[in-house]
């Protein structure tokens, strides 16, 4: 495999890490939980996608906005219901509190899906340039997740609620006194990170087979994805997720496949004892 | 206060006294009971009382078990196996723990978790030394299932002893109260003098140790090992939730939480294999709202209500 073969590989791998971790960057960012639920987030849009093309037709791509207004809901009444009522305890509180709701949401998915792989199939052909292949639907996934990104990044920079929402995260007790509605800020900002993990996962369903058993390693990728860009910004995330889809892709092609993903981990250490923030760590979410 | 160290005695006694009077199911339970009072205790050490959240005991639950049962499979006597593990452990935790100690917080939390799945990765893909995802078969102690199950009972109580006299020993000595100070005001404890680093690594070994230790001897009592058992995201869950489920900085709650736990999950959940993961979730979510200071609390909040609410520090 030629080594630029090897590169747009990974910055396709890259970009969507990039909009799975860019909502969970969100929430960690704003509210201060690590949502151990975000890699079942991501599963189960995927399979809300998988299933609307099966039983309804429905094109992959026509799915992603659904997958993420169902999500969006998911996690508006998830925060309003459980995760507001910890929202200001210590993180063990927070962390295990998720970490149980993942448990409960993997074992419902597990039941309602069984854990054997499924995949859609939809051949759309391939492009080919300086040596270079990429099948159309890889492509199309990798440009939607980059739109979704720059959409989220717009809705922060440019919208009042994304006005509002770096106003809290900068400083919570000066929001308040702005007249921000605090917890409501809290949930949209927790049900945005849920729409783009679902959004991501129907992206990723087009291109990878899915099973509620991926969801650990999902989540896994999006830690380090958050670390090796560090938290609280868009172009952060994406930083980090083209570094982590590059490394996956060198290090599938150079160490074996097995040893990928422990290099991401490896690396994700390495860099928190150096820099405990990230590489491109900052204050407000822009 | 008194009562409550006459129940743990009758317990242990009943515990001691399990192969005499109860069958192999029982003396499975009790050895079950007493390896996770080990875990627990060990992680009230760093989680409960120096308030660093670590989801990493799994990690070490693995290395242990690992290195207590390649050392076996390469003709060490048991014991000495075990001895070997511990002590494998401990130089990993210090190492570990000097990096990722530096952390806080959330960033802690996470780093703690990519440990147990780095050790689960390695562990799988370096098959020729471990057996990969095939497993790996310890030797079976001879001497039949009640001579078996007698020595890992006891193997198991010792650990934990061990474990409850390390815990007395935090609650009322020095590095005890440095650890406290540390919960309380990181960068206070530093000014005044605490050795904070040191104190910390310290936290983590022993909480550390006492996972390597039952890891090893959970290898040789169950003859068998793979990655996904040795390192085990549910342990590395289920073990603070029982801490918290008693009342995590405290000596008792962890072994309240542990029977609590154990005595559920044996009466209630192992009816109900197909959703044992959503049984614990409910449980976790129940447990955070209803029951924060866990069960000990309970009673502690009726003669001292100031205390039981201190005890809730609000994140940074």
């Amino acid at each position: 495999m030629s080594e630029l073969q090897i590169l747009v590989n990974g910055l396709v791998l890259g970009s969507l890490y990039a909009c799975m971790a860019v909502g969970f960057s969100l929430v960690w960012g704003v509210l201060n939980v690590i949502n151990m639920l975000h890699g079942s987030f991501i599963v189960l849009g995927a399979y809300i996608s998988f299933f609307l093309f099966r039983h309804a037709g429905v094109h992959p791509f026509v799915s992603v906005p659904i997958a993420a207004a169902v999500l969006f809901a998911l996690g508006y009444a998830l925060q309003r219901g459980a995760i507001n009522r910890v929202v200001a305890r210590p993180v063990l509180t927070t962390l295990t509190l998720t970490f149980g709701l993942d448990m409960l949401a993997y074992n419902l998915m597990i039941l309602a899906f069984s854990a054997t792989p499924v995949r859609i199939i939809l051949d759309l052909g391939r492009v080919e340039a300086a040596g270079v292949i990429v099948p159309v639907d890889r492509l199309a996934a990798m440009l939607l997740a980059l739109l979704l990104t720059a959409v989220l990044y717009a809705v922060m920079r440019g919208s009042k609620i994304g006005r509002a929402i770096v106003a809290v995260r900068m400083d919570r007790d000066a929001a308040t006194l702005m007249g921000i509605q605090v917890e409501r800020i809290y949930a949209v900002t927790f049900a945005l990170g849920a729409l783009m993990a679902g959004a991501a996962g129907a992206l990723l369903a087009l291109i990878f087979p899915i099973s509620p058993t991926m969801s650990g390693q999902y989540l896994g990728k999006v830690f380090i994805v958050c670390v090796l860009g560090g938290l609280g910004n868009v172009p952060g995330a994406l930083a980090g997720g083209f570094a982590l889809g590059l490394i996956e892709a060198f290090a599938g092609v150079y160490l074996g496949p097995q040893n990928a993903m422990t290099m991401g981990y490896v690396l994700m250490l390495l860099l928190l004892l150096v820099r405990p923030t990230g590489l491109m760590g900052r204050k407000g979410y822009e | 206060m008194r009562t409550r160290y006459v129940l743990l005695a009758v317990g242990v006694a009943l515990l001691v006294l399990l192969p005499a009077y109860g069958g192999n199911y029982l003396v499975r339970f009790g050895t079950f009971l007493c390896m996770y009072a080990a875990l627990a205790l060990g992680w009230n050490v760093i989680g409960g009382v120096t308030g660093y959240p670590s989801f990493a005991t799994a990690a070490f639950f693995g290395a242990g078990a690992y290195a207590g049962a390649l050392l076996q499979v390469a003709h060490a006597p048991m014991p000495l196996a075990w001895v070997g593990a511990v002590v494998f452990v401990a130089a990993a935790a210090t190492v570990v723990g000097f990096m990722i100690l530096r952390l806080r917080g959330h960033y802690f939390a996470v780093g703690s978790i990519a440990l147990v799945e780095v050790a689960r990765l390695v562990a799988s893909s370096w098959s020729d030394l471990t057996g990969g995802g095939m497993g790996l078969n310890v030797p079976i102690l001879p001497g039949g299932p009640e001579y078996a199950g007698m020595v890992f009972l006891y193997s198991m109580f010792a650990v934990a002893a061990a474990a409850f006299a390390v815990g007395l020993w935090i609650e009322h000595g020095k590095l005890g109260f440095a650890l406290r100070c540390i919960q309380q005001n990181e960068d206070a404890a530093d000014m005044v003098g605490v050795n904070t680093t040191a104190c910390k690594i310290a936290a983590f070994v022993l909480s550390a140790v006492f996972a390597g230790a039952a890891g090893a001897i959970y290898a040789s009592w169950t003859a068998y090992l793979d990655p996904s058992d040795a390192f085990s995201i549910l342990l590395t869950l289920k073990v603070p939730v029982m801490a918290m489920l008693g009342g995590a900085g405290t000596v008792l709650g962890p072994i309240v939480g542990v029977v609590v736990f154990q005595a559920m999950e044996e009466l209630l959940w192992s009816n109900f294999l197909e959703i044992h993961h959503a049984i614990l979730g409910l449980m976790i979510v129940g447990l955070i709202f209803f029951l924060p200071g866990g069960l000990l609390s309970l009673g502690a909040r009726r003669r001292m209500p100031a205390r039981a609410t201190s005890r809730e520090v609000p994140a940074e």
